[in-house]
């Protein structure tokens, strides 16, 4: 028998907001514990919430980047259950009118191309942390309570792993480049759950699903469903059934393990938040909010590719960030040359990065620099030599070039005037290489360039001295 | 009808447990209180909207300033049990549940 | 201090004269409250630290003004505990925006009111620290749940206190009481700083005997709240301004608030009211209210649960009580709010997460908010062709007590007449009108939402006309 995959995910991605999605306290990584929490964070008695107007921002910003559609009549529902880091026993979030619904995201797998299906994208608050604490006990900071998130709910058009892991690059790519979140698994600004089943093909019933949990990076991800997929089918296979669980990713076993069996459905007893009345998006507000959108990924590689005649490869490593592909959009406007400009972030940009473990705006790069730069070289005025260094320099120190070149003398020397005596002086002091030369030993010729150079500090313009120097050979 | 595996139930999802002799009392009084409420069934209301909230008005949005917290030391004043700074509560034994 | 005699008025013009000193009148209020609480357990706690001494120059109509603060209001000066076990040792950290407001005029926190716990009932019995007793007659209720603050009021401990009113919670103990009550439109008062029951429903209102001073402090403490996305951002009028005129006020009367459910000795006292009012000028006819039969059955759905998850988050970690026999994280839960709550919360707890659960949530939740919106369009029907409805707070005076605490179908059909106007979140009033085998009988005043002045301008009519303030209570009245 051959069975077929379904996967469906749930992504949860914190939303970039300078305040709580129902509290002005502010949102701050890393801080002191219930040092970024306030009353309403903590669920004191008497308080209430208020709504961020730029987390509801950011969420029809992402819903619109996914293509998703707004709902204009929007309120929020509570989700009661008790747990230490859910001060309130209950979540403030959307159920019954998520504030977008019906989108997609494109992926392409093994060259297919595919949409994904969003099922419905909604608004929410986080909950606090518990920690482990002395033996029996577990510690809670509140100080992550209340940011908002923006909660992704796939339909389950994936049929494998690849799919997912597709599914899950290009979504955090177009979120990456609306701006509206950091997407960084790590830091768990951007968390996944996934529910996976398997069913014979041919079957129009879907098979039971397993809730899998605990996947703290894409390859966790794609791992975990690879195994739940494999173990699910050798259960199927083997005549068992398979039970409606919740399991999570080991990483030591590269396995998943059981972390509970469902019973029943959870009742979480939704129903409209009292504290909120509703709120309607207007028109006006979701186009503002869609011309403000940037570019995505896609339409950028594309016209890298079409307009600016980069190749494939490139236009996807420049992409990669918003970051990099701004910064390349930046100076190839400043009147740089696109293909340069490439180069130079591909190759040596990309390299300074590594080294220093940098983000490209951590560097002292900007692209006034690096396009000034560029336009040295081009026009003459330094050589692609001299360039790597004053590249060190300036990524290093910030340096603006054209002045660096100035003050330390590196400009090239490319007029003939200046060249031309100094090149003869040469020849002059060395008549044998000029025979040795005309005897076919070129070899010779590149040894005049060396002395050539060597008088002038490395900074005559080697095309010119080729010119010059031939010429002058040649009338002797 | 409402009986005492219901009310036990119910109990559960509120974190509230009975004595056998309040659970006898609660089933009877709560029983006697939907009895009550079953006489909403008596009203058609095909096609009404429910009413939810009452206030006049939509939700103002909220500018994302920040704007100043308590103290953690106002925060904790009122915690039973803390721990550097933190609230501390008995473990939360469910294999690495996040329960969102 | 003699408070019978006295209006918010009449006492700043001797602090404005110099005739009494602000330190004076918090001492003579704090003797009189030690002196009366014992008998009637009005006070859960009283501020007995000594006010600095200062001049209230005329302009400051509430410097100086003792006030009585239900204790579900947050108040960083004193505990407050809800009148229940689970925040008996809660000392809230911010004040509430209607404190915050009452006290930048100048009042001053004199005590935090008992109440029913987390303003659940109708009677002030249930209370973690005993039921208040009514100053009319010890052995009967004083109403609830602010019955603390309304016979605080009534036994002259003060002039006048903050309560809040969910399903009648100020208008039926005022009226029990003798003294007047109101609940303003909701949306008219902030909830920011009140431990919240129902979140669609609750409303700080006032009581004092006198109305003028009721509209004095409604008018300072009323406003939009930045903090409160349900309060409203209507402007608030000077409602000290009382025109006391009810000639061409087109009166509602509906038959379903006058029927047998009423008792006759009620009965008899409203319509002496409303004919007071018809010999003012003001037109009286009967009107149908056919839903508000129904308001009971959706407002204890629809209370219980919003409460059932406001409640949830006294679960003893944060805050609050914790139980002492816990061995895991489920014990922290379940024994401090087993032990914390007091039976008639849990009742409702119960009622509210059963209706919220999955298989019942349509037909009790979503039907009772599908009956509220047709008892709401009755009373626009209503407020199409009359400027105000006037029928009983209640259906009987004040009931025994101990006599429906372990009946509670009984007990939340005395609601009936206030819930209505909650579920609307229209303005009511309750006034005193008169006695009825010795006990205070209000009569209710119902107006469109925002329309607190004609609900003023009216029950300063009833104020003058019935001279029901000439009747004093058994406990305090004496002196």
């Amino acid at each position: 028998m051959n069975f077929e995959t379904t996967i469906g995910l749930e992504v949860h991605v914190e939303l970039k907001t300078a305040t709580k999605m129902f509290s002005p306290s502010p949102v701050t990584y890393g801080a002191e514990p219930n040092t970024q929490a306030n009353i309403i964070d903590f669920g004191f008695p008497g308080t209430l919430p208020t709504v961020n107007k730029q987390a509801y921002k950011l969420g029809i910003m992402t819903a619109l980047a996914l293509h998703a559609t707004v709902e204009h009549h929007t309120h929020f529902d509570r989700k009661n259950y008790f747990y230490p880091d859910n001060p309130k026993a209950y979540q403030i979030t959307q159920k019954e009118k998520p504030l977008g619904h019906d989108g997609w995201v494109e992926i392409e797998v093994h060259g297919q191309k595919k949409k994904i299906g969003i099922e419905e994208l909604h608004i929410e608050e986080d909950a606090g942390k518990n920690t482990h604490g002395d033996a029996g006990y577990s510690l809670v900071d509140f100080n992550r309570q209340g940011t908002p998130l923006v909660e992704i709910v796939s339909k389950p058009d994936m049929k494998s792993p690849d799919e997912a892991y597709a599914y899950l690059e290009n979504l955090r790519h177009i979120i990456l480049f609306t701006g509206a979140s950091d997407v960084k698994m790590e830091e768990g600004s951007m968390r996944v759950d996934t529910n996976i089943s398997v069913r014979p093909i041919g079957s129009d019933k879907l098979g039971q699903k397993v809730e899998l949990k605990n996947l703290n990076s894409f390859r966790h991800v794609k791992n975990g469903l690879a195994f739940e997929e494999k173990r699910q089918t050798e259960i199927l296979m083997a005549g068992g059934e398979i039970r409606p669980e919740t399991r999570r990713y080991d990483e030591a076993t590269a396995s998943t393990i059981l972390m509970r069996v469902k019973e029943g459905a959870d009742d979480y007893r939704y129903f409209p938040e009292p504290d909120l009345p509703d709120y309607h998006i207007t028109s006006d507000w979701i186009e503002a909010i869609r011309h403000e959108i940037p570019e995505m990924p896609q339409a950028r590689r594309q016209r890298y590719i079409q307009e600016l005649g980069i190749p494939e490869y490139d236009a996807q490593v420049l992409t990669d960030t918003k970051e990099m592909s701004d910064f390349f959009d930046q100076t190839v406007d400043l009147g740089a040359d696109p293909k340069q400009v490439s180069n130079w972030l591909m190759v040596n940009v990309n390299a300074y990065m590594n080294e220093h473990n940098l983000s490209l705006d951590e560097t002292q790069l900007t692209p006034q620099h690096l396009a000034t730069m560029i336009g040295l070289v081009k026009d003459g005025t330094i050589s692609s030599k001299i360039a790597k260094k004053v590249f060190a320099e300036t990524i290093s120190n910030g340096t603006e070039p054209k002045a660096w070149v100035e003050q330390k003398g590196l400009i090239q020397q490319s007029d003939p005037a200046v060249l031309t005596p100094l090149i003869n002086q040469v020849l002059d002091q060395n008549e044998q290489s000029i025979i040795d030369f005309k005897n076919g030993k070129d070899r010779a010729f590149g040894f005049l360039v060396g002395q050539i150079m060597k008088q002038t500090h490395g900074q005559a313009n080697p095309k010119v001295v080729n010119q010059i120097l031939t010429a002058e050979i040649q009338k002797r | 009808m409402l009986d005492k595996k219901l009310v036990r139930h119910v109990a559960q999802l509120a974190k509230l447990e009975f004595d056998d002799a309040t659970l006898e009392k609660f089933t009877s009084q709560l029983d006697e209180i939907i009895q009550m409420e079953n006489e909403l069934t008596k009203l058609d209301t095909t096609g009404v909207a429910p009413t939810t909230h009452i206030a006049r008005q939509e939700t103002a949005l909220r500018p994302d300033q920040p704007q100043p917290t308590q103290t953690r030391e106002q925060l904790l004043q009122n915690v039973p049990e803390q721990q550097a700074g933190y609230v501390k509560v008995p473990s939360i034994l469910d294999n690495g549940e996040d329960a969102q | 201090m003699n408070y019978f005699d006295e209006t918010i008025a009449s006492v700043h013009q001797k602090l404005a004269n110099r005739q009494l000193s602000v330190a004076e009148l918090n001492q003579a209020t704090i003797q009189r409250i030690q002196q009366l609480n014992p008998t009637l357990n009005s006070f859960l706690a009283v501020n007995d630290q000594p006010v600095p001494e200062t001049s209230v120059d005329s302009e400051q109509l509430l410097a100086g003004i003792p006030l009585a603060i239900k204790d579900n209001i947050l108040t960083k000066q004193l505990k407050t505990t809800a009148a229940s076990k689970i925040l008996s040792n809660f000392q809230s950290v911010y004040e509430s925006t209607v404190t915050t407001k009452l006290l930048a005029a100048g009042m001053h926190n004199i005590g935090k009111t008992n109440m029913d716990e987390f303003a659940m009932g109708s009677s002030s019995e249930n209370s973690a620290f005993g039921p208040v007793k009514n100053p009319w007659n010890l052995q009967k209720v004083p109403g609830g749940s602010s019955g603390g603050s309304a016979a605080a009021v009534a036994a002259g401990e003060v002039l006048a206190a903050l309560g809040t009113d969910t399903g009648g919670s100020v208008r039926q103990p005022a009226s029990f009481n003798g003294v007047f009550g109101i609940k303003p439109t909701y949306g008219r008062v902030s909830r920011w700083g009140v431990i919240a029951f129902c979140s669609s429903m609750d409303q700080v209102g006032v009581l004092s005997r006198h109305v003028a001073d009721s509209a004095l402090i409604l008018q300072t403490m009323a406003g939009y709240d930045p903090h409160d996305n349900t309060s409203s951002s209507q402007p608030v009028p000077n409602f000290s301004a009382i025109n006391a005129d009810v000639r061409g006020l087109k009166i509602a009367v509906p038959d379903e608030f006058m029927g047998d459910g009423v008792a006759p000795g009620v009965r008899q006292q409203v319509q002496h009211a409303l004919d007071l009012l018809a010999a003012q000028g003001a037109q009286i006819d009967t009107v149908q209210l056919p839903h508000a039969q129904y308001a009971v059955q959706v407002y204890y759905i629809i209370a219980s649960s919003e409460a059932s998850s406001n409640l949830q988050r006294y679960d003893g970690i944060r805050y609050g009580y914790r139980s002492t026999e816990v061995q895991n994280l489920e014990d922290v839960y379940v024994h401090s709010r087993s032990e914390g709550f007091g039976d008639e919360v849990k009742r409702r707890i119960m009622l509210g997460t059963f209706a919220l659960s999955a298989g019942y949530y349509d037909a009790y939740f979503n039907k009772a908010a599908q009956v509220r919106t047709l008892i709401n369009q009755d009373f626009e029907k209503v407020f199409q062709n009359y400027d105000l409805i006037v029928g009983p707070t209640a259906p009987t005076t004040a009931f025994d007590l101990g006599s429906r605490i372990d009946d509670p179908v009984v007990m939340y059909m005395n609601d009936i007449l206030t819930i209505p106007a909650n579920l609307a979140g229209l303005p009511a009033a309750s006034v005193p009108v008169g006695l009825a085998d010795g006990m205070p009988v209000g009569v209710q005043l119902i107006a469109p939402a925002f329309g607190e002045q004609t609900i003023f301008n009216t029950a300063q009519v009833l104020e003058n006309e019935t001279n029901f303030l000439a009747q004093r209570p058994q406990i305090g009245g004496q002196n």
